[in-house]
């Protein structure tokens, strides 16, 4: 043992003076310390989850918590009874089928589902900004951005079923397919609106051929990916018409946003020489007027832009997760007050907008959304097994085509095709 | 005299080359394949660091540019990741995207998108989106480079289904292989033999001499009965100087080049070793989990009872790739290969 310099003197403890960093940059003193409940958070992960939720820089908002519109002078906004109640419909019949991918999945009907409970309005508010000739490259949770391209619900759940990788065509809807490894998809945006630019779809103001413009959807916790970095980088120098809307839901799993990043993360748009805005994620009208305005401003060539929409992941990250480990109850409720679909329903009421027969109508339909999507769940079948092979080449390819044929003569040697599944998951 | 300097001199213009051959640079023949790929079809891109103005570190994409824009040929920022991942969104927009990574040991900051996006869009989408997409690499050892400058990781991409991996030996496969690469629907990844650039070989490019079928698939380089050798890439040549170093000893070799690394194009050797009953699969990779590998469990499989003498192989060792003064031990040479050789037939 010779740590110790082999002189038996304790280790000193330094005391460092002179050069410690100023406040605002100083991470927070509270160690690693265990839980003094096992399975629960610790008290760094408490105040991190309080720190990230509690923000000091006011994200631009148009309806308030509590129903209240303001105009906001940057991000003009014409609003009326039939967008309102739109934007209302859409976010219940999206959190509606979103609650019944729990439900299914808790019952054994999908191995998987990836909640969006809480961030409607930042999705609806995006997916509506959307002009039809515009791209959007989503990650695995946005649910009402698909909604907003036309994707029927049901094209979403054989995916989390097993029964396919991703159902919808890319080129056709305008929304590339869900992409799982974290970041992805945002440098793929990045090179597709670079496309738009070679194309010269960009910055024309023809109003016979519309200009378009690229959004890419990640998280918090991808903002600590290189792709997304490198995803700015290019944007950046190719003047890329591209939309980085980070949905910040504050944990990324169980990693509160002060693990991703010292500065509020739309601040980092600056680095990259393009604006970055907050909007409050939770207000779905707010969304709406930054994100059109986004676009337009990528449209016009003015491009790239930096959206954060402040927001809260209500539910678990996936089925899988289980969030009483690392946030508290507290927490979750402060954020119940802030809902999206809430503060739309309080103002369509207070303002006449909207009776009950409407609401009892959008619950129905909701409700019969939620019926068609369990329905179509239930009555999926596996693919044929031969689907393994399809489409991993566009092109003939000897080896896999050999593969195939061997295989298929092998199982065509059974009396019956054997379930090779239910061997696989007994 | 090495062996290396052996088998620089095998690449001379044969004298039964076609009167319409020029001896041309395989650097040469990767530019002028790529400038046809680009004449023919507008939504060919070269993307990569310094390919514009500089023409690229070995001078592949020189005068690219120039002739055809800034918006044909495009330095990108220095990121791998980048090249590769925006490759893929302009592949997904319509282009057919020619990235460019500078060096072998550079490619694997944009591992992550090969694999995860490149090789699975096509399978993912259930054919509705496609990833016409070629990945340059200039691969492999013997330049007296530093560190991360001499790799062969093609057995990497070779184990990642949704790819496509082939290498290029010559002037005239070069300049037909990189234009079958960019008109392909899927991603190819092209290793490129940077040890080779500065050969010259007999290249006809008119139209007519464009080959009948697919490049993509393995020659026959030189007939012979005794022991079939076959490699890809740098080591051709090598395999050319031991066939005739055999031949003054009355053995008579066959010289297979694979070309395709993946899929492999098995039909060509495993007929051959039904003839010579003995294989040596040269590469210059590590030999764990490699091309070679796979070789030798595959013609084992489908020409068991041929076999005079397991297939033998001549490769890296399995350690990173050394110091380059040491690299000539470390790179199958003329008399590695004439020993495994000697072994194949002493069996």
């Amino acid at each position: 043992m010779t740590a110790s310099g082999g002189d038996g003197a304790p280790h000193a403890t330094a005391t460092r003076t002179g050069d410690a960093p100023p406040d605002e940059h100083r991470r927070g003193a509270l160690g690693a310390g265990a839980s003094p409940v096992a399975g629960a958070p610790t008290p760094r992960q408490v105040v991190a989850g309080l720190k990230a939720t509690a923000s000091a820089e006011d994200p631009v908002q148009l309806l308030s918590p509590e129903g209240e519109f303001t105009p906001h002078p940057d991000y003009p906004l014409d609003v009326d009874a039939d967008l309102l109640r739109g934007l209302y419909r859409d976010m219940v019949l999206v959190r509606r089928f979103d609650r019944e991918g729990n439900a299914l999945q808790r019952q054994g009907q999908l191995s998987i589902w990836v909640p969006l409970l809480g961030q409607e309005g930042a999705q609806i508010g995006a997916g509506r900004a959307l002009a039809p000739q515009d791209m959007a490259f989503p990650s695995y949770r946005e649910h009402g951005i698909a909604w907003c391209r036309g994707i029927d619900p049901t094209e979403l759940l054989g995916i989390f079923r097993g029964t396919d990788h991703s159902s919808w065509d890319p080129a056709a809807t305008r929304f590339h397919s869900y992409t799982i490894v974290i970041g992805n998809q945002v440098l793929n945006a990045a090179g597709y609106a670079m496309g738009q630019v070679l194309d010269g779809v960009v910055g024309r103001h023809d109003p016979e051929r519309p200009d378009e413009a690229t959004i890419a959807f990640f998280g918090d916790g991808a903002t600590s990916e290189g792709d997304i970095h490198e995803a700015m980088v290019f944007a950046g120098s190719f003047d890329s018409p591209v939309v980085f809307y980070c949905q910040n839901n504050q944990w990324a799993i169980s990693e509160p946003v002060e693990v991703q990043s010292r500065v509020p993360l739309f601040h980092r748009a600056r680095g990259y020489g393009f604006p970055g805005i907050r909007v409050d994620g939770n207000d779905v009208l707010a969304c709406l007027a930054v994100t059109r305005w986004a676009l337009d401003e990528c449209r016009s060539g003015n491009g790239p832009v930096l959206v954060e929409a402040f927001t809260y992941r209500m539910d678990a990250h996936t089925t899988s997760d289980d969030p009483t480990r690392y946030r508290t109850a507290d927490e979750g409720q402060a954020w119940n007050l802030l809902d999206p679909i809430e503060r739309v329903r309080v103002h369509l009421v207070r303002t006449g907008q909207a009776d009950q027969a409407f609401f009892d109508g959008v619950a129905a339909e909701a409700d019969a959304l939620a019926a068609r999507f369990r329905e179509h769940c239930l009555a999926m079948t596996p693919p044929p097994p031969d689907r393994i092979f399809s489409h991993v080449y566009s092109e003939p390819h000897r080896q896999l085509d050999r593969q195939r044929a061997e295989y298929l003569q092998y199982l065509a040697g059974f009396a019956d095709t054997p379930d090779a599944g239910a061997q696989v998951h007994a | 005299m090495t062996a290396l300097d052996d088998a620089r001199t095998a690449a001379v213009l044969p004298d039964d080359a076609p009167s319409q051959a020029r001896p041309t640079t395989l650097a040469k023949a990767l530019n002028m394949g790529l400038r046809a790929a680009m004449e023919a079809d507008p939504k060919v891109l070269l993307m990569g660091e310094d390919v514009g103005k500089l023409g690229g570190v070995f001078r592949i994409t020189d005068s690219l540019q120039k002739d055809f824009g800034e918006h044909r040929v495009i330095d990108t920022p220095l990121a791998e990741s980048g090249i590769v991942g925006t490759a893929v969104g302009l592949a997904l927009r319509g282009y057919r995207p020619v990235a460019e990574i500078q060096f072998d040991g550079f490619v694997f900051p944009a591992f992550d998108q090969i694999v995860s996006q490149v090789a699975k869009v096509t399978y993912r989408t259930q054919g509705r989106a496609r990833m016409p997409l070629v990945i340059r690499i200039p691969f492999g050892g013997g330049i007296g480079a530093v560190e991360h400058h001499a790799e062969s990781p093609e057995s990497l991409f070779c184990h990642v289904a949704g790819l496509r991996v082939v290498a290029c030996s010559s002037a005239a496969d070069a300049y037909w292989m990189i234009q079958e690469a960019i008109a392909c629907d899927d991603p190819v990844i092209f290793f490129e033999p940077k040890r080779r650039y500065w050969e010259k070989a007999p290249l006809d490019a008119r139209p007519a001499a464009r080959p009948a079928g697919s490049t993509f698939t393995s020659v026959v380089r030189r007939a012979g009965s005794d022991v079939t050798v076959a490699s890809y890439g740098p080591s051709l040549p090598v395999l050319e100087a031991a066939a005739d170093a055999a031949a003054a000893e009355g053995r008579s070799l066959e010289v297979i080049d694979l070309r395709a690394l993946s899929p492999l194009d098995l039909d060509p050797v495993v007929e051959s070793v039904r003839r010579t009953g003995r294989l040596v699969v040269v590469s210059e990779a590590p030999l764990e989990s490699s091309i070679t590998a796979d070789i030798a469990a595959r013609v084992t499989e489908e020409a068991f009872y041929s076999l005079s003498a397991p297939v033998l192989r001549v490769a890296g060792f399995d350690t990173p790739y050394p110091p380059s003064k040491v690299e000539g031990y470390y790179l199958p040479d003329l008399d590695r290969v004439l020993d495994a050789v000697d072994r194949a037939i002493n069996w």
